[in-house]
């Protein structure tokens, strides 16, 4: 293409096009203008494209093209489990009679939506090893505030109303922080040691009666498992405080450990990581929330429960924390990590934790021979490089990001934990081959000769890409958040 | 069993335990205290082949009665519009649906361009300048403008109309809980929000105004008396609730001196889903540009002067000032937001207008047809295309009984308030047609007697 700039489907609008059918009017108009105060009438109708059915399908396979999923090639990003996502969830979901059916129909006429909805609550709790599930958070993110807003509800139908610290490992992920904030908790951060791990005498010290709960997620987000967990369990539930488990990471241990039988009160799961979910180039996510039998009573309404045969809904919970979300959650998210769990069984689900790790482990004891890995244990599901070694060279772990572009795959998430110097965080995932995993080493390791004998190639990285690194700076100092017409 | 997921030979596995230098697996889960680690195998259903699947979970669904089997009237926050086949072939491109959150942009330029165009077209219909690039739903979206409008303020009072959606009501009170936030109603007069009241209830705690456009019930509020009675509280904010395709008629809250417009967008090429997920909107004025809940995406160039896009303003967001944060929402909805940029875009500029109106005709043929035939009309004010009818006997019965006749009434109101027993929230969208209407007015007309 000669011109660089992909239009705008504004610029490619033609007043007059159109490609949409309009169903009949059939009846009589009515005369609106005289109804309606002229004031509620709008002046000018919004400038949305006029553009053809063609032009509509020709934009949007040029933007897919520009674009890069799971689909594409492999996607490392750590945190993220960017494993591939079943073709038949994507059927399951658009069948016409989960698709198409409405929130507030007869139970009586959605028996087999509830009865999926019920169905995937008990697996949840099964693999979760948790009492209860609600399955009415929107992602991750939502998922952590409703379980801290139900820590909240407990210690205050306790008379505690002084339980006002939230305490967050400095490796966690950023939302837990945000979440805690959100639901008028103060967060306070506790330290890891050099193992990697909670640093537990930090723990101690920053533990009291003012502590609401602890957030983990474990593995941690060095990938590394939390194997002190019983110790900190006692800590936080010593003190009065409640554990939350941040499901982000438990592609790791399905099958192998429970956040319940670890002494969690609390988890969120994220479909859209573990459970296959797509991401959706943002979303939508699925967070189900699963709660100890001391926090059931607090669960966002209403649950799904079986009756006989038959199943309904369940408002009558006077001490849940009200509702966090219209309706029922994102049931077409829920409905393609059913699928998955149906697919994969316990056995299925117990391999994919153990091909994660395996995965992860092998990837690392490569890499580790051109890269500084600061924590030299095995990992569970993903591992954390530093570029520190590259770094004095001249060369950034961002560089090095950029520089995997070129070869047609996304990066790592990188600069993240905090506590690890020009960071880089691997996760393979159970569903890639060998090969891909061997070719991603071999280009990581030629990244990194390329760093010592040519930096300026890895430096001015991409090179391949259809734009290069962009001006992040202008595009936050002088905003253009929308499209005008020039 | 095999599993097609998982792609390891048991070769490929030897060779990379022999590199890593265990001897089996169980040792990299060494680390897990053996007092907690799970002693048996997980009790799930047995795992089933695709074919095997594939037909159980049909079955499932079949269990279910779709809407494309019935003739629906039922919206109350979810509507049966037609979505023209192109969304989803869009949306099937696994290079949007498959990927992350756009955070490398030289290979997420579609992504980010659409979402720009998503923000764009948010913007036009709202009439506001800063859209971001989605929501969870129009619920979450609207309680989170409710605590940015009291972090901005910093007053700890919002008045909500009792004519906002109860869910989202709901939503907010739960929401605003987290921010020690006092949610105040104000209540109805002739199924719209009460001047009367609302003039009472302002003062200077007063941190915003809520109200959706057209309301629960489907009335268009007076909007412009609201905008008036704020004027004399400069700093309260106004946010409106509105479902965006009747902004393709009525005029925008933006013109009416909206803070913050918040909805979702599930018209736009959405299927209703049993309600998730939907892909809630959020639009503000410029002030409140650097406050914005979520993901905004800018446009910028690249090195080369290329025109491209970018996530951007990301100091707002939760991974950067994380214990400041206002709002936690990381994920959101971008593959619905996809879904409904490209239903607008095929609606299209006139389209929307038409779109929009012929809801409004219909529904006034609805309402018309059903007086005709001797049911009583609740509110007799301009509404969009929904209106309440009010029947004498439990709406329950009556929805079973449509429901024989293949249809699928509208929301009994007697299940958010006993005083509304009796009555029906009617939906009529523009792929009703009129023998639709005809039926349903006749079939209520013999059940009413």
């Amino acid at each position: 293409m000669a011109d660089k700039n992909f239009p705008l489907l504004f610029e490619r609008s033609k007043e007059g096009r159109t490609s949409y059918s309009l169903p009949e009017l059939e009846i009589d108009a009515f005369d609106l203008e005289e109804e309606l105060e002229d004031v509620y009438i709008r002046k000018e109708p919004p400038k949305l494209p006029e553009v053809s059915e063609l032009d509509i399908i020709r934009h949007y396979t040029g933007l897919a093209s520009r674009n890069y999923g799971v689909d594409s090639g492999f996607y490392p990003l750590g945190s993220c489990t960017m494993k591939y996502n079943p073709k038949i969830n994507e059927d399951i979901a658009r069948l016409e009679g989960f698709s198409h059916i409405h929130p507030y129909q007869d139970p009586n006429t959605v028996q087999g939506a509830l009865e999926m909805l019920y169905d995937l609550q008990e697996s949840l709790k099964e693999i979760t090893g948790m009492h209860e599930v609600s399955l009415q958070s929107a992602a991750g993110a939502q998922g952590e505030w409703t379980a801290l807003m139900m820590i909240r509800a407990f210690h205050e139908a306790n008379g505690d109303y002084n339980r006002t610290k939230v305490i967050v490992p400095d490796s966690a992920h950023g939302t837990n922080p945000a979440s805690a904030a959100v639901a008028g908790f103060e967060a306070v951060t506790v330290k890891s040691n050099e193992e990697g791990l909670v640093d537990l005498d930090d723990l101690r010290r920053v533990v009291g009666v003012d502590t609401a709960a602890l957030m983990l997620t474990n593995p941690n987000t060095l990938g590394l498992f939390e194997k002190d967990i019983l110790e900190m369990a006692e800590i936080i539930h010593d003190a009065g405080g409640k554990l939350y488990y941040d499901g982000a990471n438990l592609n790791a241990i399905m099958g192998y450990v429970r956040p319940g039988d670890m002494g969690f009160d609390a988890v969120h799961l994220n479909l859209h990581k573990t459970f296959t979910g797509p991401h959706g180039g943002g979303g939508p996510g699925s967070g189900p929330v699963g709660v100890s039998e001391e926090l059931a009573a607090y669960l966002p309404k209403p649950l799904i429960m079986k009756e006989k045969d038959s199943f309904r809904f369940d408002y009558d919970r006077p001490q849940s924390i009200g509702r966090i979300k219209p309706f029922y959650g994102n049931f077409g998210i829920n409905l393609r990590a059913y699928t998955y769990i149906r697919t994969m069984g316990a056995e299925g689900l117990k391999k994919v934790s153990e091909y994660a790790v395996l995965n992860a482990n092998y990837m690392m004891r490569q890499l580790e021979k051109v890269f500084q890995l600061p924590y030299p244990q095995h990992c569970k599901h993903e591992f954390v490089l530093s570029g520190s070694i590259q770094k004095k060279l001249g060369v950034r772990t961002l560089d090095m990001a950029k520089r995997l572009l070129d070869f047609d795959i996304h990066p790592p998430t990188i600069y993240f934990p905090l506590n690890v110097e020009e960071g880089m965080m691997i996760e393979p995932t159970e569903t890639e081959s060998k090969e891909t995993l061997d070719s991603f080493i071999d280009i990581m390791t030629r990244i990194a000769k390329e760093a010592e004998e040519d930096p300026e190639t890895v430096q001015e990285a991409p090179h391949h890409t259809i734009v290069k690194r962009m001006d992040e700076a202008t595009a936050a100092r002088k905003p253009i958040l929308r499209y005008e017409e020039s | 069993m095999e599993f097609r997921y998982l792609p390891m030979t048991r070769e490929d596995k030897q060779e990379m335990m022999e590199t890593i230098g265990i001897e089996n697996t169980e040792e990299l889960f060494a680390d897990i205290p053996g007092s907690v680690r799970l002693q048996k195998e997980l009790e799930l259903k047995e795992p089933k082949n695709e074919y095997a699947l594939m037909k159980e979970l049909t079955a499932m669904a079949n269990r279910n009665t779709s809407t494309k089997d019935v003739v629906s009237f039922l919206g109350a926050g979810v509507y049966d519009h037609y979505t023209p086949s192109i969304v989803d072939h869009v949306i099937s491109k696994s290079e949007f649906y498959t990927a992350y959150t756009p955070y490398q942009p030289e290979i997420s330029q579609g992504e980010l361009q659409a979402i720009f165009e998503f923000q764009t077209m948010i913007s036009e219909l709202t009439a506001l300048p800063i859209a971001n690039s989605s929501m969870y739903d129009g619920g979450t979206s609207l309680a989170e403008a409710v605590n940015l409008s009291a972090a901005q303020t910093k007053r700890k009072k919002v008045l909500v109309s009792d004519a906002v959606h109860p869910e989202y009501q709901q939503v907010i009170h739960t929401y605003a809980k987290g921010q020690e936030v006092e949610i105040i109603p104000i209540p109805l007069q002739n199924g719209k929000t009460d001047l009367v009241h609302l003039e009472e209830l302002l003062n200077e705690d007063i941190a915003g105004v809520v109200v959706q456009y057209p309301n629960f019930f489907g009335q268009i509020e007076p909007m412009e008396a609201i905008q008036k009675l704020l004027e004399n509280q400069k700093k309260t904010m106004l946010i409106v609730s509105s479902n965006p395709l009747a902004l393709g008629y009525l005029t925008p809250p933006g013109e009416f001196g909206a803070d913050i417009v918040t909805g979702d967008t599930q018209v736009f090429g959405i299927p209703a889903q049993f309600g998730g997920p939907h892909c809630g909107y959020f639009a503000t004025s410029k002030k409140l540009m650097r406050k914005v809940p979520g993901r905004l995406v800018g446009q910028t160039k690249d090195e080369n002067g290329v025109r491209g896009y970018v996530l951007t303003l990301q100091a707002r967001e939760q991974h950067i000032r994380r214990d400041k944060a206002t709002s936690n929402i990381c994920s959101n909805q971008a593959l619905n937001a996809l879904a409904s940029s490209v239903a607008m875009s095929s609606i299209g500029k006139h389209g929307i207008w038409k779109m929009s109106e012929m809801n409004m005709q219909k529904a006034r043929y609805a309402k018309k047809k059903l007086k005709e035939e001797g049911i009583s009309i609740v509110y007799d004010g301009p509404f969009f295309n929904e209106f309440v009818i009010q029947l004498n006997q439990d709406i329950t019965k009556v929805n079973a009984a449509l429901l024989e006749k293949g249809i699928l009434g509208g929301f009994d109101l007697g299940k958010i308030d006993p005083s509304y027993h009796g009555q029906m929230l009617v939906a009529v969208t523009e792929i009703r047609t009129k023998q639709e209407i005809d039926q349903l007015a006749k079939e209520l007309r013999d059940m009413h007697g």
